[in-house]
């Protein structure tokens, strides 16, 4: 755990010498994701609501998912970019250091602009407080806390799964961006909208309706069902399944051969 | 003729190397057709919940949706050419400097060509599937025959607006010395400005017009709305006027820039 701070200290020092890039990169990825939310805002002032699920509902929404996307960005930045790193050879390298190999790829990016997008998502968070009829109670709070905490875990281990086919593929594929950026863009809205089908594939193939759809039922008090606020934990499954595929490439792992 | 052999041979050169990657060509393909259809969905989900607040037919924006995806790396903006970025970056500008072409024109030519084949390659596959997806989510032809032909006018247009800007992005790079950051600051301006992100018909009264008349509207907005009929008529013809006189005004102003930028260039050790 030292040595892993000890490697994000590096990379954020790295990183800080282009100071101008640095701020231009946050702003960026701020205006970037906030014209995300003017667009929810326009739309959902447009049509009132969408489902059922009214403006805050679908902030509510947006924000987490945000929070858990840019929080696992932050992390597993490394397994994002393991495509790269497989590539240039680096990965042989970092096999024949005696640390733990998971460790060495997260620390050898850490993905600090991030902090913009973390920060714009809490302030979102906070308005929809204001303005939606969710009544806290401490299960709610706890709930919303799980999903966080599932969230994140659901992200990095897309990463982690995407990393792993790297070592079958060597390149990086796009089609795997559909499950980590598409995810986050089109979960921003409760996933039920989107109809039966991809319900479905969302729960049994990915399990995305864990930490989103329901979750939020509970938090919207659409049900009585108090459990749901516990379905977050099922990330935990999925992540031990694509550390297996991870676990399952290494062994197969030929290097790039250069 | 003589003087622009040079550039259509740069030209051919990135088209070749544009056909090299295949592979990555259908995964992003992939990627792309279920992209379009969650968008589809997400509005379809708009459309149920009041049809009539809906600013446009639902097949317009399906088309609008599936033209974007098949066109998308002609004016996505941060299909960026990372060669000219990392040229600046690290030095290799200077070796351009020295040959005896226009560093715009050269450019210019490359990033086009790049886009063309791109586009060129996404498109033809991608639109076969969306014409042959089942309603309501299918890419329906296009009104008329004028309005097709329009179409293929201006979504050149609209790679020229688009490539114009990006030039100007290129030689600002020129002035900051790592380009990253700009590259994701216009970025994100333009994905919103331009429509890619929620078509321009969808957003509010005053803000709308305001985004009609800047440059970005000109991109991808035009064409595919020409397409599927939803701007026809004196509102077309002004939208083709304006992205001509964009085009004109981004290409002087990149020239300028370009001369400016010669002029006080650094080129870092190499």
């Amino acid at each position: 755990m030292k040595l892993y701070f000890r490697y994000v200290s590096i990379v954020l020092r790295s990183t800080m010498q282009y100071k101008v890039s640095f701020f231009l990169m946050v702003i960026g990825r701020f205006l970037l994701s906030f014209s995300g939310i003017i667009c929810i805002f326009f739309m959902l002032s447009r049509f009132g609501q969408v489902k059922g699920y009214s403006l805050g509902d679908v902030l509510l929404c947006f924000s987490i998912i945000q929070m858990d996307f840019s929080l696992a960005e932050c992390i597993g930045r490394g397994f994002a970019a393991f495509s790269s790193i497989v590539r240039q050879g680096e990965f042989d390298r970092i096999l024949l250091r005696p640390r733990s190999v998971i460790l060495q790829v997260l620390g050898s990016r850490f993905q600090i602009d991030r902090i913009g997008l973390i920060v714009q998502a809490v302030a979102v968070f906070i308005y929809v407080i204001a303005i939606s009829a969710v009544d806290w109670t401490f299960g709610k709070v706890l709930t919303v806390i799980f999903m966080l905490f599932g969230g994140t875990l659901l992200f990095i281990s897309l990463f982690m799964l995407e990393a792993a086919l790297t070592f079958f593929t060597l390149n990086g594929l796009e089609v795997m961006n559909i499950l980590t950026h598409g995810a986050k863009e089109h979960g921003q809205y409760p996933i039920d909208i989107y109809g039966k089908g991809m319900m479905r594939f969302c729960t049994y193939v990915i399990p995305y309706t864990l930490v989103q759809y329901y979750p939020l039922q509970y938090l919207l008090g659409r049900t009585q069902h108090w459990y749901y606020g516990l379905y977050p934990f099922g990330a935990v499954c999925f992540l031990a399944v694509c550390y297996g595929m991870w676990r399952f490439g290494m062994r197969h792992y030929q290097s790039a051969g250069s | 003729m003589r003087k622009y052999k040079k550039y259509l041979s740069f030209f051919r050169l990135q088209f070749n190397m544009g056909l090299q990657y295949r592979v990555a060509a259908v995964s992003g393909m992939v990627t792309q057709t279920l992209w379009g259809l969650m968008e589809c969905l997400a509005f379809w989900a708009f459309h149920e919940t009041d049809s009539f607040a809906y600013p446009m037919a639902f097949s317009a924006t399906v088309s609008y949706i599936w033209l974007r995806e098949a066109f998308m790396s002609a004016f996505a903006t941060w299909y960026a050419d990372g060669d000219i970025f990392d040229n600046i970056v690290n030095g290799g500008i200077a070796y351009e400097l020295c040959r005896p072409v226009s560093i715009y024109n050269m450019w210019f030519s490359k990033t086009v060509a790049r886009r063309i084949v791109a586009a060129g390659l996404r498109c033809i596959p991608l639109l076969t599937v969306a014409f042959v997806l089942p309603q309501p989510f299918r890419l329906s032809l296009p009104v008329n025959l004028p309005h097709f032909i329009l179409f293929v006018v201006t979504l050149f247009l609209g790679l020229g607006v688009t490539v114009a800007f990006c030039m100007v992005t290129y030689i600002l790079a020129f002035f900051t010395v790592s380009p990253e950051g700009l590259r994701v600051f216009f970025t994100s301006m333009v994905d919103f400005l331009s429509g890619a992100m929620i078509p321009i018909p969808f957003m509010p009264d005053g803000v709308r017009e305001v985004i009609e008349l800047l440059p970005f509207a000109g991109m991808l907005n035009v064409p595919l709305r020409i397409y599927s009929g939803d701007l026809a008529g004196a509102a077309m013809m002004r939208g083709i006027g304006l992205q001509c006189f964009w085009f004109a005004v981004l290409i002087a102003f990149g020239k300028l820039l370009c001369k400016a930028a010669e002029r006080r260039i650094v080129v870092q050790g190499g």
